[in-house]
């Protein structure tokens, strides 16, 4: 019974390894949206303009 | 100060896509967490000076994100909390490409996780970073990591009423028939 196996982990207070690997798929399937999306052109812009700033001898 | 090398101007770059989705998941808003991203750049690049070479620099990244928020977090208290967060629209806009009630679910009840565990799960299960490294960033011991993480998976099956693998369906309804119908 399924029920028995997870009281039984419950009591050792750890999940099943499958439990643990859906979860961790899930859990980066639901941010896979947002790392696809790579790096915006405003934090490309940003580090762009910081070198530039540099170059032209501020420091 | 010198112009940033290309070494560390990628490194830097490579680590936004993972810094913008652990933001997301501590303000809960895409467009707070980009800001969040950005403010953290412009202070690691006002600090590259104290980046230590070799290091890692994402997990430097993280932790200025991390503290950043909290300080944030501190001063906007008693602003009303958006913890259902407008990343669920972001979402929706993609349906097709997963479950969406699946993730509606999965949205709600990270939500409902108390936030050192949800951080602690995030570092470790979707940032990447090992239990050390987490610690590092969250500032605390590795055993304290562990036990968030196992709480917060625990908490996570719980919520979301998985006790195998099979359980967590494509949907709802599959869901549903294999739990009226006694599974396996």
């Amino acid at each position: 019974m399924m029920q028995t196996d997870l009281q039984t982990r419950k009591r050792r207070g750890r999940l099943g390894r499958d439990v643990q690997t859906k979860l961790g798929k899930t859990l980066q399937a639901y941010f896979d949206d947002v790392i696809k999306e790579g790096v915006p052109d405003r934090f490309k812009d940003l580090l762009q303009q910081y070198d530039e700033r540099k170059d032209k001898g501020t420091s | 100060m010198a112009v940033l090398e290309p070494s560390v101007r990628e490194a830097m770059l490579s680590a936004v896509p993972s810094l913008r989705a652990f933001a997301i998941s501590l303000s809960g808003n895409v467009d707070r967490a980009d800001d969040l991203v950005q403010e953290t750049l412009l202070r690691a690049m006002a600090n590259i000076d104290s980046f230590q070479p070799g290091t890692n620099m994402s997990a430097w990244l993280f932790t200025i994100l991390r503290n950043l928020f909290r300080s944030e977090y501190r001063k906007r208290r008693r602003e009303v909390e958006d913890a259902d967060g407008s990343y669920a629209d972001t979402l929706t806009s993609h349906p097709e490409q997963h479950g969406r009630i699946e993730f509606e679910e999965f949205r709600k009840a990270l939500s409902q996780l108390p936030p050192d565990q949800r951080e602690a799960l995030i570092l470790v299960g979707a940032s990447g970073f090992s239990y050390e490294e987490a610690a590092g960033i969250c500032a605390c011991a590795v055993g304290t990591i562990k036990s968030r993480v196992n709480r917060a998976r625990t908490r996570l099956s719980e919520l979301l009423a998985i006790d195998s693998a099979d359980d967590f369906g494509p949907d709802q309804s599959t869901r549903a028939v294999l739990s009226a119908g006694g599974r396996r």
